[in-house]
């Protein structure tokens, strides 16, 4: 069975590729980009075609599937293949699949199926990621907040954090917001 | 407590309705909350919608009525009580071949325009080269308005060029590339393409069909039924949002709101463009006003007519190739709900007209017509080629156009 892949993202495509490859018999490749889109799809012919549901190419990809004269067997929207529930699964996780028609549902569910479980894999590596950020900003922040202090009022840095900390619990707030206010307070004193 | 609604819908203009209600106030006025979200190609749009990610949408008229009869994929019967406006679209080409065939200033005519291009269209077929235009989907307005419009002109479409389907943010990027010669595309895309230097505005689609139906605000016909009271609250909160819309007063802040990141994300003098119906036509050029480009508001503009529902679906027979089926003609004529509309600003003073249906492109000048509240005036609204539609002769009118 030949699977193309269109994805933008190559961390995603690749996350999708890694988890299809426990299938047996399958040949996955991957497209990015929009770039003569239509003639690679074409080239690798194939039985199955996963995509982002956000993918900008998608109505590109509905008309020449709807019209291809190219493909000996034309291509269809999973949704005559699958039951109505797998299908909401895969939209929420996020993936559009099309799917030549005549393939059997037995071999197309758990391929379905393993799409969603890398869609969503991503989506939280995505999540995690975010939140390591958000750390990250924070954790500089404070820094900088407490940087503002030691300068403003000769104190120690342990001193300085100290102080953000009996305020943030004072005053029920996070020791990253009350640095945030710090710093921007100070900037709008003019000591940017 | 306010009623939540959530709304997708694509970076264009025209989806100013449903967000301007948000912005300026006018649906928290009538108990609603609005959620937006904005994708980039119709069929995720719809996808949404289908399964629940959102319980309305800025849409294509003819992809509500293409997923009711089931064309492409299963049935799913929608529902359109509220038309987001008319027209709005433009023809640009490259100014390459705007140069052969466009005018030298100003909108071109659509007979002289299409007459030149068919000229054209022969001189390449001699050379083995096909002109190839960009529409968005098949089941789309600005698809139907370009092949009605070449092929009153002479040149088939099915057979003469190539209409390929481009997604409107891309479709400047394709006359760049090359990968297209022409595209028929909402605002502001037509706009961006003549700025960037890779096209020319040549014609505006309300010269094709004066006041021809664009989007429509869609919904699963069984979410309609189970948020009925919302729904009548946005249509009400929209019709505020359109008299605010075309109040030349409001142009520049609507413009900027509009143009923010997470609506259209384009500049905002270029959406005023559309909004004040003075487009620029080639890069460098001076504003050139055209009345009504795009249609908001007046003549109850929103009103959802069923003849124009039936003319969308003689337009899909024609160009999927299908027969007249009278339970298809019934069920396409079904997707325009103006019972809801009428039902949602009944006694609120707005116009609501006295028919539901009527001769579509049979004015040929202002004519008062009946109206069930308030006082109706209809301006000309014909076709360019003068051939009139009546609801009353669907099979008749395909018939015709074979």
């Amino acid at each position: 069975m030949r699977i193309v892949i269109i994805d933008d993202s190559a961390v995603r495509a690749s996350i999708i590729e890694e988890g299809l490859a426990s299938l047996e018999d399958c040949e996955i490749s991957i497209i990015s980009g929009r770039e003569k889109l239509l003639a690679r799809v074409a080239e690798s012919a194939p039985d199955v075609v996963l995509m982002n549901l956000g993918n900008p190419s998608r109505d590109v990809l509905e008309e020449y599937f709807a019209v291809s004269r190219a493909l000996a067997r034309p291509i269809a929207m999973f949704v005559d293949e699958s039951d109505d529930e797998s299908i909401a699964a895969s939209i929420d996780a996020g993936v559009s699949a099309y799917v030549v028609d005549g393939l059997s549902a037995h071999r197309i569910r758990p391929l379905l199926d393993l799409a969603v479980r890398r869609f969503n894999a991503f989506a939280r590596l995505q999540t995690d990621l975010a939140v390591a950020k958000g750390k990250l900003a924070e954790r500089e922040m404070i820094d900088k907040a407490k940087r503002i202090l030691m300068d403003s009022k000769g104190v120690t840095e342990p001193d300085a954090y100290g102080e953000l900390r009996r305020k943030a619990m004072s005053s029920n707030k996070r020791i990253a917001e009350i640095a945030e206010a710090v710093v921007t307070a100070h900037e709008l004193l003019g000591g940017a | 407590m306010l009623d939540e609604l959530t709304i997708g819908f694509l970076p264009l203009v025209d989806a100013c309705l449903p967000i301007l209600a948000a912005e300026h106030g006018f649906a928290e006025a009538e108990g609603l909350s609005l959620r937006f979200i904005k994708d980039m190609s119709w069929a995720t749009v719809l996808d949404r919608l289908l399964y629940g990610h959102s319980d309305a949408a800025h849409m294509i008229a003819p992809l509500a009525i293409a997923t009711t009869l089931g064309r492409g994929r299963p049935a799913q019967p929608l529902a359109a009580p509220f038309v987001l406006g008319l027209n709005g679209n433009a023809i640009t080409l490259s100014c390459d071949l705007a140069a052969r065939v466009g005018p030298l200033e100003g909108l071109g005519d659509p007979h002289e325009v299409g007459s030149a291009l068919c000229k054209e269209v022969a001189r390449l077929q001699k050379q083995g080269r096909k002109l190839r235009f960009g529409v968005v989907p098949r089941y789309s307005s600005h698809n139907y308005m370009l092949r009605y419009w070449l092929s009153a002109c002479g040149i088939r479409p099915e057979h003469d060029v190539e209409i390929v389907t481009v997604a409107p943010p891309f479709s400047a990027d394709a006359l760049a590339a090359g990968e297209i010669d022409g595209s028929c595309v909402g605002e502001p895309w037509n706009s961006i393409a003549v700025d960037r230097g890779v096209g020319c505005i040549v014609l505006a689609s309300a010269q094709i069909w004066r006041r021809g139906v664009e989007k429509v605000l869609a919904m699963r016909a069984d979410r309609l039924e189970a948020r009925r009271p919302a729904v009548e609250a946005l249509i009400r909160a929209m019709r505020k949002a359109g008299a605010h819309f075309v109040d030349p007063s409001n142009w520049e802040v609507n413009a900027a709101v509009l143009a923010r990141p997470e609506y259209c994300n384009a500049p905002s003098e270029i959406i005023l463009r559309a909004i004040s119906d003075r487009l620029v036509l080639r890069a460098d050029g001076a504003p050139v006003l055209y009345s009504d480009f795009m249609f908001q508001h007046r003549e109850a503009a929103n009103f959802p007519w069923i003849s124009q529902a039936e003319w969308l679906y003689t337009q899909l027979v024609r160009w999927d190739g299908l027969a007249y089926d009278s339970g298809d003609a019934e069920k396409a004529a079904r997707v325009f709900r103006p019972d809801v509309y009428r039902s949602a600003l009944s006694g609120t003073g707005d116009v609501l007209p006295g028919a539901s249906s009527k001769v579509e492109g049979s004015l040929d000048r202002p004519t008062a017509v009946t109206a069930q509240q308030g006082a109706m005036t209809l301006a000309e609204n014909s076709f360019f080629d003068g051939r009139p539609f009546d609801p009353d002769n669907v099979e008749g009118y395909i018939a015709s156009q074979q």
